[in-house]
């Protein structure tokens, strides 16, 4: 995973709230065995309309995307954050993320910040009003800043830890390789089994 | 203290603990099918890694599969390749599968419940957010992406953020025609999309300890519904005698080790959930939803709402997006909305129960004229069960049309979808915009007010159906 410090980009301002991960990447495209190639499919309905906010030139290049209440609900998809990934977005800003999009997110490089919705509403407006301001997400002082915009956001201690190193999960986890051995050990026998060992 | 049912699964689990760092928990059943599998095998053969416990891993082709001519090659290649890749990474890996037209093959969340390999107190995962359904068992059971699918191949196991737990409480008894379907679907209202997010479900009350080991897996299932990261239910008799004899269900004395442990899965009396809902089972009705989120429901008897009438500004914009794409007007009775297609079927509602009560209804009736139904059970072995009880015929003679196992019409990445614009009654459990076929629109039901709906053709309960015959003996 590439590691993430502080990103500086334009915004996009999405005004919807609920966007499930249906709409971020429609299940069609899902059949695809490989993490690449997801950008045509990203908001793919949506990208139809001509007023929608992604087709519009000024947001050409944004890589901040800015969201309403409860974006990524739905299906467990990773592909959701490989799309938005392959399509440039480096960072999701919202007043509340779905628990398995943020995971996904998470694990992928691809920062998902949480703040209150009045300052969702401020970064909406001051994009919408001037599409070439920059939104800065500080990973390191946990910060977002933009034009009259100064924002804390919390994340844990361990996932940002991750992220600032670009760790990859597995690995860390077979440190504890005698950890894991150790309950393997000690699970009950009727506990059920797929196949013979 | 006492501890919650959630949280006595989770501390059996723990592997290690430390301060600072999210639980590493052990994984018990492991469920991969086609679409969120392909990248974490690419991953284990990038890192040479292999899969840690093949013995507690089984995969399925669901998403996928045709629900027509399943002896044929399927036409779209794109799927096709899907699917050849799982049974390449299966092969290479040594994981058990059951591919199209194995006797086991069907939707993940079926199968494993079927052969009786989820069990109380396990910990379940699966790449798909409907994996909550096996929290029916009492197991802690929850969808992960496809990064996590790679970890517990590579690790069994998986570190995990700690939870909140949430008890939704049902007292009193169901009236007759309300169905499992219609309480979750009135639980989802209530407490909203996400409502449920960062906690554990637990269902309980007298109305939940009545209900089957099916009706059961139906509320489980829709938990992600309301943003939660799973739902349980304390394991009881009913749990213990759906069980028994099982393919994959202990034996013996193991099995009356497993009880012994099963019966301690029971949240403390001197527990606390962070959060309760309470909800009286005589005030609920038949449920529907009329929006574009499983949170946007009604009772069959009510009208499309006023957008105007959403208190809060994102839910008004929410209803009002809603109401465009579902081409519905506010003050519109639920009850006059034509539907065009049925679709009974998917892992909320495809097992051998909602196919009875679907085909209980249907017998001697018809479907209306210019209504398509689709009747997709959720497994090979439901479908079986079914043929067996001659349900496929009492489909097929009222004008339904019977298919094959698989997810099918849920999400329409096979060719059973929506035409744009068409409207369902679907007993899935999503009515995102395009989920099941692009312009599609969507309203969630029960597989009862589903057969009720075909026969009349606009959205109904059963006891609407009283005035359509249902002669004795056909
Ligand atoms: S039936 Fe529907 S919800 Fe269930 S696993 Fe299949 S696609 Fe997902």
């Amino acid at each position: 995973m590439e590691a993430f410090t502080t990103h500086t980009g334009r915004a996009v301002p999405l005004r919807r709230s609920n966007v499930d991960t249906d709409q971020i990447i429609p299940a069609h495209w899902l059949k695809k065995v490989t993490r690449d190639g997801f950008e045509d499919g990203l908001f793919e309905a949506w990208r139809k309309d001509p007023q929608f906010v992604l087709n519009q030139p000024e947001r050409v290049g944004a890589t901040v995307l800015v969201a309403g209440p409860d974006f990524g609900t739905g299906s467990s998809r990773e592909h959701a954050v490989w799309a938005l990934q392959n399509y440039g977005f480096k960072a999701v800003i919202s007043s509340r993320f779905a628990d398995i999009f943020r995971g996904n997110s998470l694990k992928n490089g691809l920062l998902t910040v949480v703040l209150p919705q009045e300052t969702v509403d401020a970064l909406w407006k001051l994009t919408e009003a001037d599409p070439t301001a920059e939104v800065t997400v500080d990973l390191v002082s946990r910060r977002v800043l933009a034009e009259g915009v100064e924002a804390e956001f919390e994340l844990d201690e361990n996932a940002r830890w991750r992220l600032l190193e670009g760790l990859d999960d597995i690995s860390i986890t077979l440190q504890n390789e005698d950890a894991i051995s150790a309950y393997e050990a000690r699970r009950p026998a009727f506990k059920p089994r797929t196949q013979a060992a | 203290m006492g501890r919650t049912l959630a949280e006595k699964v989770w501390d059996d689990h723990v592997v290690r603990r430390a301060e600072g760092e999210p639980d590493l928990l052990f994984i018990d059943l492991h469920l991969l099918h086609e679409v969120t599998s392909p990248q974490a095998f690419d991953g284990l053969r990038k890192s040479a890694r292999p899969v840690r416990r093949t013995d507690l891993t089984i995969a399925t082709e669901d998403h996928n599969t045709p629900t027509l001519d399943i002896d044929k090659p399927i036409a779209d290649p794109v799927s096709r390749t899907q699917l050849e890749t799982l049974r390449k990474n299966c092969a290479e890996f040594n994981v058990r599968l059951h591919p199209l037209g194995d006797v086991e093959q069907g939707v993940v969340h079926v199968v494993g419940p079927q052969l009786g390999l989820t069990q109380p107190g396990m910990t379940v995962v699966c790449g798909d957010s409907h994996t909550s359904t096996h929290g029916a068992f009492g197991a802690l059971a929850f969808g992960i992406g496809t990064s996590q699918v790679e970890h517990v191949l590579a690790t069994q196991t998986l570190p995990l953020a700690p939870f909140r737990t949430m008890a939704i409480t049902v007292n009193g008894e169901l009236p007759d025609d309300v169905t499992a379907k219609d309480l979750i679907l009135a639980v989802i209202t209530r407490i909203g999309t996400g409502g449920g997010q960062g906690y554990v479900l637990e269902y309980r009350g007298e109305a939940i300890e009545k209900l089957s080991m099916e009706a059961r897996m139906t509320i489980c299932n829709m938990s992600i519904e309301a943003g939660a990261r799973a739902g349980m239910i304390a394991p009881d008799e009913t749990t213990f005698a759906y069980l028994k004899d099982r393919v994959h269900a202990p034996q013996g004395a193991d099995w009356d080790d497993a009880v012994a442990y099963w019966r301690t899965l029971r949240t403390d009396d001197d527990a606390t959930f962070d959060h309760e809902v309470v909800i009286e089972a005589s005030e609920l009705a038949p449920f529907v939803t009329w929006g574009t989120n499983p949170g946007q429901g009604a009772p069959l008897s009510a009208s499309v709402p006023d957008p105007a009438s959403f208190s809060d500004p994102s839910e008004q914009l929410a209803a009002e997006n809603a109401l465009k794409y579902m081409g519905l007007t506010a003050g519109q009775p639920l009850r006059d909305i034509n539907v065009d297609t049925v679709f009974v079927g998917s892992c909320t509602n495809g097992r051998i129960e909602d196919l009875r009560a679907a085909a209980a209804l249907l017998e001697g009736r018809s479907v209306a004229e210019g209504v398509r139904m689709l009747v997709v059970p959720g497994s090979v072995r439901v479908s079986l069960q079914a043929v067996a009880e001659g349900l496929d015929k009492v489909f097929t003679a009222a004008g339904a049309e019977w298919r094959h196992a698989g997810c099918s019409m849920c999400l329409g990445m096979n060719p059973d979808q929506l035409a744009p614009g068409e409207r369902s009654a679907s007993t899935s459990n999503r009515n995102f915009e395009g989920r099941q076929g692009k312009g599609g629109r969507t309203h969630l039901v029960s597989p009862q007010v589903a057969a009720a709906t075909a026969v009349l053709g606009h959205l109904a309960s059963p006891a609407d159906l009283s005035d359509v015959s249902q002669p004795v003996g056909v």
